[in-house]
């Protein structure tokens, strides 16, 4: 329970439906801020302390748990040093393939519960051969992208309770109903550890500032920055280029590359992604039938899915979309999806452009 | 069941306590108004102050009501600190003190003030000789009586004779010895000179059976104290604001209580706690007791369960209606790593592995019976789990 609306609605939901409920409350940071402000940050007390009133409300046993320590290691630690290596990570996604359905479920099932219930939007669907994840009732909300990385083990002891709820706003009527105080609480956007929203300061903080080269797809400088890290594939903001471009177009980040700390830019057209593909995939339940399959591809969490062809080799997952891809970096997680179903993901280690480089 | 072990976080209200609150909150009145029914609860205040005198084995103009062992540390080490002697800037503080102390003291060094820490031994008591070295031209020293994590006692009288031959103000923080060992604010005080060895002392009522929100801090009468709160001159202008004479008559009956059955359950607690800790050895060979095995709080037993996550602990027995603590600080209902247990020479890890039981007035067999009959489970449920089991 995070002190959102979300997971009280979810508790409350699992405890009607019979379950023997206990809350318990993430401390994923150990120099929380004591308040909120607006949709930034969490762990913070008050959201401890929101967590605990929805719980007293609900009449279950609250607990927080620290699981700070691991999180630092498993999400903060492997998110700048993603960075650091040039790519683009999703701490959401690592918080719950290590953290959420790993630490938080190995402890829960030791301690002798049977599952995690969170306040996700997404759905599990039983069938014969085992569970499978879907897409959630409101696409607005959908959050199937962030789970794809779970495997049919973790599946096999969660629950979404708010999957199949048609819209937030149904979710929090029901949070006002039932007199829950976070009702209209705001929904968190940022990346927790990150309260300001400021992600490149955070970064140069955690990893220094070096002056570096922007240079274009030729070779020729274009302009300095001071860090590699903090650009990412399709950034366009923040690149302030001293030589503008000889057609005159916007030019936006086509590559880092961090060993050199060096940013390549050029124009949009030289974004388009053919193919991608990663060595380190998992399948969320059953996997494919065939090595090569029609499927929908997203890689980011408010993406558009595309269409695309899977094929799955000894050397992990390759994807073809139908339309090139823009804006896809390294690091950032593909999930395969079939129809609403999340078939499984893989963490995009290499694209290959649809246009030439030395164009 | 509830088996409530967990007495040093703050044990039940004695019903002559809470009967005395109730017929005392009856008087209307407030105890600086000059009228008859300022002076009717002036009355009552003052006879409560003289009964808590005479327990505590001080003047009952040495009594100065807070709000608690918080408040009266604080008042304590702000109020000597800021009164303290021409020249002088170093605080003696051992590693193993409570929060309130600690939290204090880093606020004055943060103010100016130079820290001279002295170290506990692997139970968790204060080295004598190290704390008598570092008193010599320190502006104040502050120590426990009774650790309220680890239970170790320390030799009050010689803290404060060590202060008396350096001739600096002492301040003890008696908040877990009050109840279970002799305490008398005039024999540890001795023959001192104004103002230098034991000139303060911090009690708590709720430790003992009085309600939460209502405390002592005893100065001697020669004590230079600044005080924290400004605003009237009750309480020797130690401590202004509207004095709470309910809680003062609730305090001065459970502190008489207290010190009546002291001796008796001492003996008794002591019998249990012993079975309470030797049956977990048994059940949990791995186990180990903290703290000092003889000169400790009679209801104490702190036990380091080697591998086990403190808080799935706690959840378990918790779930068995068994109330224990880990014993050290919390934020947000996260149980820090205690900086006790480390300040005893233990890892980080072993300082979140670790329970306080502790057994007081309403504790009985069955209390310990139902610890006993759930902590092998728990115990390999929790050094099973997660994060224990990866690191």
């Amino acid at each position: 329970m995070s002190g959102g609306v979300d997971s009280a609605v979810a508790a409350a939901r699992a405890v009607e439906a019979g379950h023997d409920v206990v809350g318990v409350h993430l401390a994923l940071s150990r120099a929380g801020g004591t308040l909120r402000t607006g949709s930034r940050g969490c762990c913070t007390i008050e959201d401890a302390l929101d967590a605990r009133r929805a719980a007293d409300l609900l009449g279950i046993p609250f607990y927080v748990w620290d699981f700070s320590e691991r999180f630092r290691e498993d999400v903060i630690a492997d998110f700048v040093s993603e960075y650091q290596a040039g790519r683009t990570p999703n701490p959401c996604m690592r918080c719950n393939e290590k953290i959420k359905f790993a630490a938080l479920l190995e402890r829960a099932i030791e301690l002798g519960f049977d599952a995690v219930c969170t306040g996700h939007y997404a759905t599990l669907i039983p069938t014969d051969a085992g569970l499978e994840l879907h897409r959630a009732a409101d696409n607005a909300k959908d959050q199937s992208y962030v789970l794809g990385v779970l495997t049919a083990e973790q599946l096999a002891h969660t629950y979404f309770p708010l999957g199949t709820t048609p819209s937030k706003a149904v979710v929090r009527a029901e949070a006002a109903e039932r007199g829950l105080t976070v009702a209209q609480k705001p929904d968190s956007h940022d990346i927790c550890f990150i309260p300001d929203g400021d992600t490149r300061g955070w970064l140069a903080e955690k990893v220094g500032t070096a002056t570096g080269e922007i240079v274009d797809r030729t070779g020729e400088i274009v302009g300095t920055h001071e860090g590699a890290h903090a650009f990412t594939v399709g950034q366009r903001r923040g690149l302030k280029l001293g030589v503008p471009a000889a057609d005159g177009k916007p030019r936006f980040v086509l590559e880092v590359r961090p060993v050199s700390n060096t940013v390549v830019v050029g124009p949009k057209e030289a974004l388009a992604i053919r193919e991608l593909s990663g060595e380190r995939f998992s399948w969320a339940g059953a996997g494919p039938v065939d090595p090569e399959f029609d499927c929908e591809v997203q890689i980011r969490a408010h993406a558009e899915p595309e269409i695309a062809r899977a094929y799955v080799t000894s050397e992990g997952v390759r994807v073809v979309p139908e339309q090139p891809l823009n804006g896809v970096a390294p690091g950032q997680t593909a999930v395969l999806y079939v129809g609403t179903r999340v078939l499984g993901q893989f963490t995009i280690d290499r694209t290959v452009s649809a246009v030439p480089v030395d164009a | 069941m509830q088996h409530y072990l967990d007495h040093a976080a703050t044990t039940p209200l004695r019903p002559e306590a809470r009967e005395a609150w109730l017929d005392a909150s009856a008087i209307v009145g407030n105890a600086s108004s000059t009228h008859g029914a300022g002076q009717d609860a002036r009355r009552l205040l003052e006879e409560s102050r003289e009964r808590s005198a005479a327990v505590l084995g001080c003047d009952p103009i040495e009594v100065v009501f807070t709000s608690g062992g918080t408040e009266s540390i604080n008042l304590a080490l702000q109020g000597l600190w800021q009164a303290r002697p021409a020249g002088t800037d170093a605080i003696v503080m051992p590693d193993a003190e409570h929060h309130a102390t600690m939290d204090t003291v880093e606020a004055l060094v943060g103010a100016g003030a130079t820290l001279r820490a002295v170290p506990v031994s692997r139970t968790g008591a204060i080295d004598l000789d190290a704390f008598s070295a570092q008193l010599a031209g320190a502006a104040l020293a502050t120590a426990l009586i009774a650790n309220n994590e680890s239970g170790t006692l320390n030799e009050a009288a010689t803290l404060a004779s060590s202060a008396e031959v350096a001739q600096v103000p002492l301040h003890l923080d008696a908040v877990s010895a009050l109840g279970h060992v002799p305490l008398s604010f005039r024999d540890l005080r001795g023959d001192a000179a104004d103002a230098v060895g034991l000139v303060a002392m911090s009690i708590a009522g709720h430790k003992i059976g009085a309600p939460v929100g209502v405390g002592a801090l005893v100065v001697s009468r020669t004590a230079r104290l600044t005080a924290l709160l400004r605003g009237g001159a009750q309480q020797r202008g130690l401590r202004a604001g509207t004095q709470d004479v309910a809680g003062a008559a609730a305090f001065a009956i459970a502190l008489e209580l207290a010190e009546l059955e002291r001796e008796t359950e001492s003996i008794r607690l002591s019998e249990m706690r012993d079975r309470l800790v030797e049956g977990i050895l048994a059940r949990v060979p791995a186990a180990e007791v903290l703290g000092d095995r003889v000169r400790r709080l009679p209801g104490n037993a702190h036990i380091l369960f080697p591998g086990a996550v403190g808080e799935s602990l706690l959840f378990l027995l918790d779930m068995a209606g068994i109330a224990a603590s880990t014993g050290s600080a919390c934020q947000a209902g996260v149980a820090e790593p205690s900086h006790v247990v480390m300040a005893m020479g233990r890892s980080e890890q072993d300082a979140r592995s670790v329970l306080r039981f502790s057994l007081g007035r309403t504790s009985t067999d069955e209390d310990v019976d139902a610890v006993l009959a759930s902590i092998a489970e728990a115990y390999a449920r929790a050094s099973g789990s997660g994060s224990a089991a990866r690191s």
